[in-house]
Order: C-alpha cells, then structure tokens, then sequence
C-alpha cells in the first residue's frame, strides 16, 4: 500500500549517478523486447498488426493477473506475507464461476440480456465465495500465528494451498476442463487497422478497469481504506488509535479473496478451459507482478500485471530473441523471470515501490 | 527492533523461560546420532521401503542444513533452492551417464572408473570427482545466484532467487532443444538415466538392491554437512551472518564486509544442494526435468522452518519428520488405514490434502519450530512480552 512506504532519505552526490543509470537502464530493459519485436515486424511485414495483436491480447490477460496480484499486494502490504494460498482462491472463484454456469443454465446459445443479468449475479457470487474463503484462512492459518516468526504464516500458506488444490482436485477432477463459451470470447468485435478486439478483450477490460478504480477509490477514501493504510504502516500505533488490527486485516484479506474471485470468472470466460492446477501459475505469475510493480503498491501490481501479460504474449508467438535466443510458449516463464531479474537488477524497490516498511 | 531485543534480554528472560538444556547440548548430540544412525539400517530390511525413505530422508537433510545456512543463519530467504539440486544432479547425469554417447569416437573418457562403467561410452566420473565438480559448480552458481540480490532487502530476495530457480527448471525442461556443439543440454522431461552407480575405491560399487551403502553414503554426507554447520555457526564467518540478519544497516556500520558475508553463504549452502543434488542423480538412476519443480524449493523451505530457522538440529529433525510423511507415512501407511478398518474409501485422492492438513496443524502448534534456535527463542519471548505491554489498557 503506498501509506506503507516511507520517503527516501535526501539523494547524496554519488546516488545520482546510479539513480540515472537505474532509471534509463529501466527503460531500456523494459523497451528492449517490444521494440525489438516492433523493428522486426515492420521489416518482415510492413506494419505493426502482430505487435499490436500481441499487445491487445497481453493486456487482457494481464488485467487478470492484475487482479490476482492486487490480492498478493494488500496482504503483503499490511501481514508481510506471501500468501501462497492465494492463486488456489483464484482457481476456487474459476470453479464456482464454471459451476454456477451450469446451475443457472448458461449456454453458448444464451442471449445477451439474461447472458449479462446472469454474469452480473455470477460475479457476485464468485467474489463473495472466494473472498470469504480468504477470509476464512486468514482466520484459522495466520491469525494465530500473528506473533511467530516471520516465514511460519508461510508453510501455513503453503498447507492451505495443498489443501485446496485437492479440493479442485476431488471437485471437478485431476484434467483440465473445458467449459461452454459463453462469450464467444475470440469472436472479433471491431478491429483498428488490423488489430482485433475480441469479445473476451471487451469483458477484460471492461470488469477490470471499474473494479481497480472502485478498489483505489475504496482504499483512498472510505474509512476501512485508511484503517488499513494505517495498519500497514504501524499495526501497533493503528491499535493505540483505535483500529481494530483483527477486523482491518480479515477485512483485506476479504478484498483481495473477492478480486481473486473477479478473476477467476473472468479467466474461466476468457480461457475456456479450467483445471484444479490453474491456480498455481497464476500465482506464481502474479506475484512476479506483484514484486515487480513493487510489493505493497496497488499501482504497481496493476502496471505489473499488464508488463507480465504483455511479455508473455510476445514470447508466446514468436520463435526466437535476437536471432539465438529461444522463445515459444516453453520459454514464457523463463522469459518473464529473466525481466523480474533484469528489473530487479535496476530497480530494486520494484517499477513504483518506495521504501517498505521492512526497510527501515 | 529484534536487535534492541536482543540487546535487553539476558539474565531476565533467561530465568523466565524456565527450563532450558545446557547449550553443550547440541554439540554433545553429535557424536550420539551419528552412532544412533550408523546402527540403524540393521533393524530393517535392506532392499525395502524404509531403508530407501531412511536414505532419502538423510539426503534431503544435507540439503536443508544448506538452506538453513542461507535463510536460517543469514537471513536470505530463498525460494529457488532447487537449481542446486537441479545443478548437482545434471553434473553428475553429465559425468556419469551414457548421455555423451558420442563424445571421444563413441569410446567415451572414463576417469578413475572400475567394472563395467570404465567400458560403456559416454563420460564417465568417479563419484567423489562428480562430488568435488558438484560442489563447484553449484558453489559458483549460488554466487552468481547471489549477485543481483545484493541490493534487494527482505521478500525481494525471495523472489529472485524464486526466478533462478524457475528459470533453471526451464531450462532442464527445454534442455533438449538447446544444442551446444551439436549436444543437447539436458535430456528434457525423458531424462538421463541410467545413471552410474556410485562406485567408491576400495569398496563394492553400490546396487539398486542393497540400499545399506547408500544410506551410509548419505549419512557421510549428512556428517559433513552437521560438521560444517557447527564449525561455521560460531565462526567469524557465521557471527556476520547473524549480525546481517538482525540487523544489516547496523551490522555493516560495525565493519561487516556485507557483500562478501551473503556471497559466502550463498555460496556455501548451495554447495551443499549440489554434493545431494549429485548423490540422489545416482541414487533415482535418473535425472529428470520434473524432478525440478518450485515445490522441491518449497519441501525443503519446510523442512528448515518447521525445524526451527537456524536450529541445526532442528533442521535435521525437520527433515527427516517431512520426508517420512511425503514418502512413507502418506503413501505406504496412511493409504493401507481405510482397507483395514474394511471402508471402500480411496485415500490416494486426498494425500495433497492431508499433507496440507499436517504442515497447517505443525505449523500452528509449535510456530517457533520443532526445535528452536535459542537466540530466536528469547526474541520470540521478549517480543510477546512487547506485545502484551502494547495490548494493556
């Protein structure tokens, strides 16, 4: 959370020299690849159609992991803790969403209007079902644990992730899954020259955006929001004012659980097909989004979502980097932690992080 | 905060916990569970499962005291522990295997070899070859691991290494496409095997039947791997660990050389992975992409915390209670229950869930660890006390 963060000291001399060659190295590492790829379709095709394709499909995909990774921030923001258990609530919302779909009789042959009313009451559901589960292992794995050793919450994480792997698992069984098309989610919409927008980039987009400016706006004004930007910064003088830590902390555990949810819907809409091991990549995907727009900064998560969906898109479709290097779908996670790596090397306080706590 | 509660324990919270074993305890043990583990394989069957879980339990071991050098001794939470494991196990499919088939006209390069290995094709090692080249490689690996994370302060490391570690099983997986002068890297999700025995001089070379050698083999490395950690907790080399855990803006201020202090560690807990990484490359006759997977990162990380972060013999005992649940309680034990009581109740389906249960359970029991270090000990104490004056109305 940005309140966590405490402002840098007075710049001495020599830090500028490094700041400059932190900031503008950045922006190479971080131009280095669309550039490239920009360069090599102009020359190979005479316009920029397939970047730009890449681009439309890795910002979708990134709003997902954009929402997951909000959920990694908030809690790391006020517990410093990685919650490994939080890619599984994700899985879990993608599973109420695919068995909702069924229960309100959703086919590819429904129309729009009872198509949308349903989604709306769907996404609901799923929101609440995973942000309580959240809430529920919040309870029963870290709150007990609040006073123990930093990494303890930790394994316990990693226990409740386990558990509701084999959840998934025993619940829509142990391959993955295709479910209806509700959306028809890669028919195109309109395209602007030659880049295509599909059905699935429109729900993307359209349910993510409202939600991260609903989230900003939540945490900025109303009266939960500061509670817990005041506990990130200082649970103990949070407590002295009259906060109640236990209810601000079950209370961002329940946000980032619902987003999760959001998520999870918008993935099983989006990809099609949902399997009980989901959850452990994006995950995995949006906490490296999390760590690289800097850990406990909302923005940031969001700005690393996208840099990740984008990354992973261009890798995704192309063959090879630079003439040696092998990219491909095999590649993706390599590629990705490669740039985490790179960005951390230049800026390690994450793209917007300041100073954390933990810092000081 | 830990460093000025660290500064005001002493006498007090020495006499509030009560009970405590003198501090010679742990060095005195030493000598006792190494007898107590040479002696324990003639209780049980040779070739059966609980001499192999027994083994595997002593290797992961040797893995998890090097962990614990890294995110107990020093601070450095890694989370991409398994590309030493990854690396010690390709060092020895390289060098001990017939996955260079065509090297040298097909005749292959055997050093220090005997019996059947010194004729095959391919390169062939002696294993304490392929253990010193482990070690090195895997020690210049964590270095290198180390270098970008020198910058980065608290869960940042995690995630670096974290990537290390992901990057690395991509590359054991896609290894077979990477040609280098016409040879693939790795041999992909298929995997080297077979892989040579370990053949020591003076001794029978080891069989797949007779698992008594192996677990000696690991116990050896076990003893290495306690021997260093005592040695080097109470070094000079071990006091600047602690010293940049607690507390590193101080630590350096008092002429901690905080580079060369973490690149040490680094360098020294991977190099452990790398001695078990090679040992277990033989002893699964395989080295396999899959093998190297985040979760072996995760299954060692729990082994050191549920110990106790820091407690050698905390460490140890994680190990061997984590491995015993994943690869015999869960499997050979737990499963055969619903059969006996006469239930028609399929366990397999939920062996995930009841090791997730476990670690919740353990970890919310003894949340200091089995065995907690004692200088985390008397912060833990002190902090609650904090806690409590804090909560007072």
């Amino acid at each position: 959370m940005e309140a966590a963060t405490v402002p840098a000291g007075p710049a001495v001399r020599g830090d500028r020299l490094k700041a400059f060659i932190g900031t503008y190295g950045l922006i190479a590492v971080l131009l280095a690849l669309p550039v490239y790829f920009a360069i090599y379709d102009l020359v190979n095709d005479g316009d920029l159609t397939r970047i730009g394709n890449n681009l439309v499909d890795g910002i979708s995909n990134g709003a997902i992991w954009a929402l997951v990774a909000i959920g990694y921030t908030l809690v790391y923001g006020i517990v410093e803790l990685i919650n490994f258990a939080h890619g599984e609530v994700f899985m879990i919302g993608s599973f109420i969403a695919a068995s909702m779909f069924t229960t309100f009789g959703l086919t590819e042959d429904t129309s729009v209007l009872p198509l949308a009313i349903a989604l709306l009451v769907i996404i609901v559901i799923c929101m609440f079902g995973s942000g309580i589960l959240n809430t529920m292992i919040e309870r029963v794995g870290y709150r007990p644990l609040r006073n123990a050793p930093k990494l303890a919450p930790l394994i316990t994480a990693v226990g409740f992730s386990f558990i509701l792997q084999n959840v998934g698992l025993l619940w829509r069984g142990g391959s993955q899954e295709g479910i209806p098309d509700l959306i028809r989610s890669q028919h195109e919409v309109f395209s602007i020259a030659g880049v295509e927008i599909t059905n699935g980039d429109l729900l993307s987009i359209l349910v993510t955006i409202p939600l991260l400016l609903l989230m900003t706006a939540f945490i900025g004004r109303s009266r939960l929001g500061k509670a817990m930007r005041a506990t990130a910064q200082d649970p103990e003088a949070a407590r002295l004012m009259g906060i109640n830590v236990d209810t601000t902390i079950s209370m961002t555990f329940l946000l980032g659980g619902m987003l999760a949810g959001a998520a999870g819907l918008i993935y099983a809409l989006y990809q099609t097909t949902i399997w009980y091991f989901q959850g452990f990549t994006a995950g995995l995907i949006a906490f490296t989004a999390a760590v690289m727009g800097g850990i406990g900064n909302i923005k940031g998560a969001v700005l690393g979502g996208f840099i990740i969906g984008f990354i992973q898109q261009l890798s995704d479709n192309r063959d090879e980097l630079f003439g040696f290097f092998p990219l491909g779908s095999a590649w993706t996670p390599a590629v990705v932690f490669a740039y985490l790596i790179l960005i951390m090397v230049f800026k390690p306080s994450g793209l917007l992080g300041e100073q954390t706590r933990d810092a000081g | 905060m830990s460093a000025t509660a660290e500064a005001t324990a002493g006498p007090r919270s020495e006499a509030a916990r009560g009970w405590s074993l003198p501090p010679w305890w742990e060095k005195a043990l030493f000598p006792l569970f190494i007898l107590a583990a040479i002696l324990f394989p003639f209780f049980f069957d040779s070739g059966g499962s609980v001499m192999g879980t027994a083994t595997l339990a002593l290797a992961y071991c040797v893995m998890a005291l090097g962990l614990n050098i890294i995110v107990g001794f020093a601070g450095l939470l890694d989370l991409g522990f398994v590309a030493f494991f990854a690396i010690g196990a390709y060092v020895m499919g390289w060098f001990g295997s017939l996955f260079f088939a065509e090297i040298n006209d097909e005749k292959g390069i055997h050093i220090l070899t005997a019996g059947r290995a010194s004729e095959l094709p391919g390169i062939h090692m002696n294993f304490i070859l392929v253990l010193v080249c482990a070690v090195i490689a895997t020690t210049i690996a964590g270095m290198l691991i180390g270098l970008p994370t020198l910058r980065l302060r608290g869960d940042y490391i995690a995630i670096v290494t974290l990537a290390f570690g992901e990057i690395i099983g991509r590359i054991a997986i896609n290894g077979d496409a990477l040609k280098i002068a016409g040879q693939p890297l790795t041999a992909g999700r298929q995997g080297i095997t077979p892989v040579d025995k370990i053949d020591l001089p003076f001794l029978e070379p080891f069989t797949s039947l007779e698992l008594r050698p192996w677990y000696w083999m690991a116990l050896a490395l076990v003893a290495v791997a306690l021997g260093v950690s005592f040695a080097l907790r109470n070094s000079r080399l071990g006091r600047a660990w602690i010293a940049l855990r607690e507390d590193e803006v101080a630590a350096v201020a008092m002429g901690v050389p905080a580079v060369k202090t973490k690149l040490l560690a680094y360098g020294t807990g991977a190099a452990f992975g790398g001695m078990s990484g090679a040992f277990l490359g033989s002893f699964n006759n395989t080295v396999n992409a899959d093998q190297f997977q985040f979760y072996f990162s995760i299954l060692i990380l729990g082994m050191v915390i549920l110990g106790g972060l820091g407690s050698i013999w905390g460490v140890v005992l994680g190990a061997i209670v984590l491995t015993t649940i994943n690869f015999y309680l869960i499997p050979d034990v737990f499963n055969s229950i619903p059969s006996k009581l006469g239930f028609d109740f399929d366990t397999t389906q939920i062996t995930f869930a009841i090791y997730g249960f476990l670690l919740v359970i353990m970890m919310i029991i003894r949340p200091e660890g089995l065995i907690p270090e004692r200088r985390r000990k008397q912060e833990l104490h002190d902090e609650s006390e904090d806690a409590l004056v804090a909560q007072a109305p």
